[in-house]
């Protein structure tokens, strides 16, 4: 038994030098490819190793590994690319709800070990449990603590992905929820679970910690309702982070030391992601979790002027002339499923000899790097797919500027305006081109209701309808 | 009125100052035109051209000087014309007010109003009449096409079966309009080709042309070419010793010299001097754009065609723009077309001197009996000022060392706060949880940072699958699951195998679509 000990942890070792090494491989394209072995070699030990270590039961893991497999292979494959938000928001949701699953396991362990104990019959005990039965009594409270941050946290990553991918998939209102107090709601929400946590930790039964789960279960709801559709990068790289922590913690309940590892990685990864999120819109992680824009903005000002409509001859026409064109991509062009299209005028362009490059702005899109995985999807080439940094300057000189169904981030009022709801945001300076083309389905504001003065500029035009439509107009002026 | 092109009675000027073309257009300002006979002749103009566009031949110089009104000329008129010519009459020619006071006097004598077309001032709006430039651009043309025709090899580099070309090496100093249409000539004609001028701020049109600048390494505060209406200004003694320097380390290399170095109403600088003609190589060829001025170069003979001891060519020619007839004198007569068109506001046929108008009054020398030359200084300056170069501020070994100080000073006290929070909080930690815990939280806090180390260098555009692969590794809570699954309670068997069932949904899931994510990503 001890030699197999060894071994496990020696495993288990290797799997988070493994997982490291799959997260550390992503720094560019080419090493992704790799990284990612990395990372099913590391599972597949990880899991071999307890499963070995653990003994029995095999037929039954292998049942449930079989058909989660098959399940996980099936969404893996349907899933279209312009829907991986949603997935991944939804997949947060399982690892939530197997953390609360296996934090209230660990409590019925620890109760049916204990119960051994008293009976002297600790030794017949498998698993978990003989684990919980050498523990001492500071040991056990310890244990009890990070049993209750456990279930705290899965509940709240499990129903706030839920309400993310509810929102995100388009079956919720993206709109924030505001309901009166909320913020006082969620305080005292979270103040019982600590209250029930306290009492659970001076001996009180499972139903502390049952309680514990809606109620948290109910706070993520709340706090995801509360945010608004155009923060949802943040959040479900939020939620990433959240279902990281939710694994260490369980790990320290088990003193399992690959969980506690591997949670922290995903943990911290989720937290750097969130937070170059909020720096790509300038605003605080608190007051985007905290939901909604910011509640007391000066008046916006009012926008002068006239939008302008263009049909696809005359887009076709200034895409001829140009020699540089910029394309922005926004949500717009994955709710269109235009990639396809955008990627053909791209390659037409090309061929005529024209620089043609993407700007990404960090937060285009529902995830973070969502359009870059869009764009490559269509095989438009990494190289030509810039980051905003890296193209802001070159605005000035590019003739056309064509924006696929996006608005926020190319919206001068962030520069201009210091009443704007998105003062201080970064953002992509085309209306320094020459001529500006919004693809856009139609006259409202977008996502974040925020007015875009970019559409009344002198050297903007609007093309209106559904981006995939208009990018295949736009290819047959073209012919 | 009347407009009249005499024959040019300069020896071998082949130019004349009208052409059919720019009469037909002078006639729809409302003028008559006149040409002496055989005016064109040298310029490849029959007399029949001429007459096709509604032009009148007159026989001789003595009657179209006493018919037509406006006089147009290429070169300034000699002391016989101007003996000949009757009163009060306007001439339009090149006439070099600065080398020819004594001709201004005769011709206020003659109460002329003269416009000299060397004089019209450098502003965008009378490009269109800046005949210097027109006539600059041939001469460089001209220029590389004399010292082709010198020059016993090809310009180009080339690999043939009877051996390897190499190609020839083209110095062209000046860089001015002259100097820009050589150096394109010579690129254009594949040879390699470098060019120096003392006004930094051309380096870029050098460039552009695809000449590579001789860089010197010299610090001046340079006189901007917008103080000079965009001309070169003499350099300094110490600058002038640093470029004949460069010069001399030149010379052995280069094949063919043009030099085109002019400073406003002063003699040509001299820059290519006896000592690097005797180190050039033998048939190497130096074409001296600056002769008439006493060239650039100490050995020119303006008109002559040398050759020295060492076999270099020395080509001083002075008439290239001549030796071009047809298309220099195409141009001369539009830019003389250009000045009468603004001389003519009303499109009557009678030319309007407008004293107010810059170009007008630049180029104008005498008036109503009147020297007028000098003009004032234009309203307009020929060319924007360049931006002064910003120079970044170079911070002082101590300064630099005060800022690190400062800065690492103020990171410390941060990264102290932190320290120090994060500190007590450990040991308030250890001073109440066993030594189990504290192991699995060293564990924890690396990892905490490992994770952050890492994910910084994720690029930008691969956060998504990030996103995806973490998920798909944040499934290792199926370990937990895996454990507690051998449990004999069914209830938590249960529970633990739908963990079970999840977390792998999730591995498989994740892992898949990451890859799907990776495998779309390529270049171009």
């Amino acid at each position: 038994m001890h030699t197999n000990e060894g071994l496990v942890t020696a495993a288990y070792v290797v799997a988070a030098v493994l997982f490291i090494l799959a997260l550390g491989g992503l720094s560019n394209q080419e090493k992704a490819k790799r990284a990612i072995w990395y990372g099913i070699i590391g599972m597949t030990l990880a899991v071999a190793a307890t499963v070995s270590a653990a003994g029995g039961q095999t037929v039954l893991i292998s049942l449930m590994v079989i058909l989660g497999g098959i399940g996980g292979w099936f969404v893996a494959n349907r899933v279209q690319m312009t829907q991986m938000p949603e997935l991944v928001a939804g997949f947060h949701s399982l690892v939530g709800l197997a953390a609360v699953f296996i934090g209230i396991n660990a409590d019925l362990e620890m109760g049916a070990a204990l119960a051994a104990r008293e009976a002297g019959t600790a030794d017949q005990l498998a698993g978990f449990a003989a684990t919980i039965a050498a523990k001492s009594a500071v040991e056990l409270s310890i244990l009890k603590v990070e049993l209750f941050l456990g279930i705290l946290i899965g509940a709240i990553t499990f129903t706030g992905s839920i309400i993310a991918y509810g929102k995100l998939a388009g079956r919720l209102s993206s709109a924030a929820l505001t309901l009166p107090g909320r913020h006082a709601l969620n305080l005292a929400a979270l103040v019982a679970c600590f209250f029930l946590g306290y009492l659970y930790l001076g001996g009180a039964g499972l139903w502390t910690m049952l309680l514990v789960t809606l109620i948290s279960g109910a706070i993520g709801c709340h706090l995801i309702l509360a945010i608004g559709g155009a923060d949802m990068p943040v959040v479900v790289s939020m939620l990433n982070s959240y279902s990281g922590w939710a694994a260490a913690a369980i790990g320290f309940t088990l003193g399992n030391d690959l969980l506690i590892v591997t949670g922290a990685l995903v943990g911290s990864s989720g937290a750097i992601l969130s937070y170059i999120m909020c720096k790509g819109m300038n605003r605080s992680f608190v007051s985007v979790i905290l939901g909604g824009w910011g509640g007391e903005t000066q008046a916006a000002s009012t926008v002068e002027g006239e939008m302008i409509e263009a049909k696809a001859d005359a887009v076709a026409q200034a895409v001829q002339d140009a020699d540089s064109v910029i394309i922005v991509p926004g949500y717009g062009m994955a709710v269109a499923q235009a990639q396809g299209s955008v990627s053909e005028l791209t390659k037409r362009l090309r061929a005529q000899g024209k620089t043609v490059r993407f700007a990404i702005h960090p937060v285009a899109g529902r995830l973070p790097g969502h359009m870059n995985v869009l764009l490559a999807e269509a095989k438009v080439p990494y190289d030509i797919v810039l980051e905003m940094e890296e193209i802001n300057d070159d605005f000035p000189e590019t003739d056309v500027v064509i924006i696929i169904g996006a608005n926020d981030i190319v919206n001068p009022a962030a520069q201009d305006d210091p009443g704007s709801p998105i003062a201080g945001m970064p953002v992509l300076e085309v209306w320094k081109s020459r001529h500006v083309f919004v693809c856009k389905r139609g006259r409202g504001t977008g996502y974040s209701g925020i007015e875009n003065p970019l559409f009344f500029k002198e050297n903007t035009r609007m093309f209106y309808g559904d981006a995939k439509a208009s990018m295949d107009d736009l290819l047959r002026e073209l012919d | 009125m009347r407009i009249g092109a005499p024959k040019e009675t300069a020896q071998g000027e082949a130019r004349v100052a009208l052409t059919p073309e720019s009469a037909e257009r002078l006639q729809k300002l409302g003028y008559d035109c006149l040409v002496e006979s055989g005016a064109g002749a040298a310029a490849s103009i029959t007399d029949a051209a001429y007459e096709a566009a509604g032009v009148k031949i007159v026989d001789t110089a003595a009657e179209l000087w006493s018919d037509a009104d406006v006089i147009v000329k290429v070169r300034e008129p000699s002391a016989d014309e101007v003996e000949a010519a009757p009163d009060g009459k306007t001439l339009i020619s090149f006439i070099w007010p600065a080398a020819n006071e004594a001709l201004l006097e005769k011709l206020k004598e003659k109460n002329m109003s003269v416009l000299a077309m060397d004089m019209v001032p450098r502003i965008s709006r009378a490009q269109k009449m800046d005949a210097l430039s027109s006539m600059a651009n041939i001469a460089g043309y001209r220029a590389v096409v004399e010292a082709g025709n010198n020059f016993g090899r090809f310009f180009m580099g080339q690999m043939t079966a009877a051996g390897k070309v190499p190609p020839a090496r083209v110095l062209v100093v000046g860089a001015g309009v002259a100097g820009l249409a050589a150096i394109g000539t010579s690129v254009s004609l594949g040879a390699i080709t470098m060019a120096f001028d003392v006004r930094p701020e051309v380096s870029e049109q050098i460039e552009s042309m695809g000449a590579e600048f001789v860089f010197l390494d010299f610090e001046e505060e340079q006189t901007d070419g917008a103080e000079t209406g965009g001309y070169a200004a003499p350099s300094s003694p110490e600058f002038r010793e640093k470029q004949l320097e460069k010069f001399r380390e030149l010379a052995p290399e280069v094949d063919i010299v043009i030099t085109t170095a002019l400073i406003p109403n002063r003699p040509a600088p001299e820059l290519w001097t006896a000592d690097m003609v005797a180190a050039m190589k033998p048939g190497s060829v130096v074409v001296d754009l600056a002769a008439e001025r006493g060239g650039n170069c100490s050995l020119t003979q303006a008109d002559e065609k040398l050759v020295t001891d060492n076999g270099v060519t020395i080509i001083g020619y002075t008439d290239f723009p001549s030796r071009m007839a047809t298309q220099s004198s195409n141009l001369y007569a539009t830019n003389i077309r250009h000045m009468l068109d603004d001389l003519t506001p009303e499109k009557d046929g009678s030319p309007v001197i407008d004293m107010e108008d810059d170009v007008i009054r630049g180029a104008l020398v005498t008036h109503q009996g009147e020297v007028t030359w000098p003009p004032p200084p234009p309203k307009v300056k020929a060319i924007a000022a360049a931006a002064p170069k910003k120079k970044e501020v170079e911070e002082s070994a101590e300064e630099k060392a005060a800022r690190e100080l400062a800065e690492m000073k103020k990171s410390l006290n941060r990264t102290g706060l932190l320290l120090a929070v994060g500190g007590a909080l450990c040991l308030a930690l250890g001073a109440v949880a066993p030594p189990s815990f504290m192991q699995h939280f060293i564990v924890f806090v690396l990892s905490v940072f490992i994770g952050f180390h890492v994910i910084w260098g994720v690029a930008h555009s691969l956060h998504t699958p990030l996103m995806a692969i973490t998920n798909a590794i944040s499934s290792i809570i199926i370990v937990g699951a895996l454990l507690q699954i051998v449990s004999g309670s069914l209830l938590v068997m249960l529970l633990a195998a739908l963990s079970v069932l999840m977390a792998s949904v999730n591995i498989f899931g994740g892992f898949l679509v990451t890859r799907r994510m990776l495998a779309m990503f390529q270049r171009s």
